[in-house]
């Protein structure tokens, strides 16, 4: 390897003493506390009584939940640390919903093992891709608590993906429904530069990292 | 598959003062910029002890310049802007790879009237990406009826004000509307306040004629700029924002 490059003079801040904390952070991110606000366009804002959440695609189910009906699932509440690509990561972050798990009982997915993407969409138009195996067995969740509160439209209110494992653009904001498929598709990040699958450990920021 | 975005080193070739707390950094980059307005790259720093830190800057510069410009606001407990503002020389060597991102990006096309009107809104800083459009759009001679709102604490921190001037000056299809939310000059006749949906409503492209519009700033800023937009009837997925959080810094 090319010796490294040292940026002449620059000190960083005072490095993080509580080591368990610090390996928590993955590499080129740094911790902050505040929550900050990334999206593509104007935020939506979609009354609850218009809200309902389906799964449809290659599959022979097709469900769909009302606001009502979806407050009525099991719940959920996990302590997490999320990772944006833009090099926030914010530690301990608390939320409440539906595990993934949950809204795909009622789809036999061991009889249609083609089947193996889900295209997460939303209001907006925004999209991005999971590997199913991503989202089930306990690592993704359909959130709409931040803090025991209600999540802000801000920050994807009145639901969205959490998949705390991957960076931060795949827990997608405003999220209404899954499409399951069996040909991955790239979403909308992952059309425009950013990495397929994005595991903030392996720093797989762009395409191609 | 993408081919990876690989760490390059530039060189430091000028460093202009922009504003008391902004400065431009004028990189040499080896590879030749090849970006489109818009797009951003990632800085990297690395101390002696072999810790890093990476931020992205959006880029200031229109495609086709000779070098690449970055222009970085100092935040005060920042950890990466600080050593770019006042730690860096020129001769320095820097470290970024890019460009990044493929979706608040502006073509100017052929040139010419051609593309529809343009409204850019700036808050601070988030004037650079929009700054290399504006700059790429006089570079390829487009006549895109455009319209900058770009909203400053003060005059003195308005960025690039002396070339938006000349820019706006030679073309009557470029309009710069500038508003200051805290301190005016005595004989200031412009806006004085934060951007309202009033202003906005008095200064962008009306809906029917299907603007593009652009919005880069602190995420108040944006999220102000395009909620209202979006509420004059502007299309959302013809609403694109980019924010530029004083989080890290």
């Amino acid at each position: 390897m090319a010796e490294q490059f040292i940026s002449r003079g620059f000190k960083g801040r005072a490095r993080d003493t509580d080591r368990a904390r610090k390996e928590r952070i993955p590499p080129g991110q740094y911790e902050t506390k505040e929550f900050p606000v990334l999206s593509a366009g104007p935020t939506p804002r979609t009354p609850i009584e218009r809200w309902d959440f389906s799964i449809y695609g290659e599959v022979a189910e097709k469900l769909k939940w009302a606001w009502d009906e979806f407050q009525g699932l099991p719940r959920e509440t996990m302590t997490v640390d999320i990772h944006c690509v833009t090099k926030w990561s914010k530690l301990d972050t608390l939320w409440t919903g539906v595990s993934v798990d949950t809204l795909l009982a009622g789809i036999d997915l061991d009889a249609q093992p083609a089947v193996r993407y889900l295209i997460a969409f939303c209001d907006g138009g925004y999209t991005t891709n999971l590997p199913l195996a991503d989202v089930r067995g306990g690592k993704a969740w359909v959130v709409y608590e931040f803090d025991g509160k209600p999540l802000d439209p801000v920050h994807g209110g009145p639901a969205r993906l959490l998949v705390p494992h991957l960076y931060f653009w795949k827990s997608a904001k405003w999220v209404r429904g899954f499409e399951l498929v069996t040909e991955d598709r790239p979403g909308f990040w992952e059309s425009v530069g950013y990495h397929n699958y994005g595991d903030p450990w392996k720093e797989q920021r762009y395409a191609g990292d | 598959m993408a081919e990876q975005l690989k760490w390059q080193l530039c060189t430091v070739v000028e460093i202009r003062q922009e504003t008391p707390k902004a400065k431009s950094l004028i990189l040499d980059w080896p590879e030749g910029p090849t970006h489109l307005a818009g797009q951003h790259v990632d800085v990297r720093l690395t101390a002696e002890d072999g810790y890093q830190a990476q931020r992205s800057y959006s880029i200031a510069s229109p495609p086709g310049d000779k070098h690449l410009m970055l222009t970085v606001e100092r935040i005060e407990d920042g950890e990466v802007s600080p050593y770019l503002t006042d730690g860096l020389r020129v001769g320095d060597r820097l470290e970024l790879r890019g460009p990044i991102g493929g979706y608040f990006v502006w073509d100017a096309r052929n040139g010419g009237t051609d593309g529809p009107p343009l409204f850019l809104a700036a808050g601070g800083s988030g004037i650079a990406p929009l700054m290399s459009m504006i700059r790429h759009r006089a570079s390829k001679g487009s006549k895109v009826p455009t319209r900058l709102l770009y909203s400053s604490r003060s005059y003195e921190e308005v960025i690039y004000r002396e070339e938006l001037d000349r820019l706006s000056a030679h073309d009557p299809s470029l309009r710069i509307i500038l508003t200051l939310t805290r301190r005016r000059p005595s004989n200031w006749t412009g806006y004085g306040r934060r951007i309202d949906r009033a202003m906005l409503a008095d200064t962008a492209w009306p809906p029917a004629e299907k603007p593009l519009a652009f919005t880069c700033g602190p995420t108040a800023f944006v999220e102000t700029v395009a909620t209202h937009l979006a509420e004059l009837g502007y299309e959302p997925g013809r609403i694109k924002t980019e924010r530029f959080g004083p989080t890290g810094g």
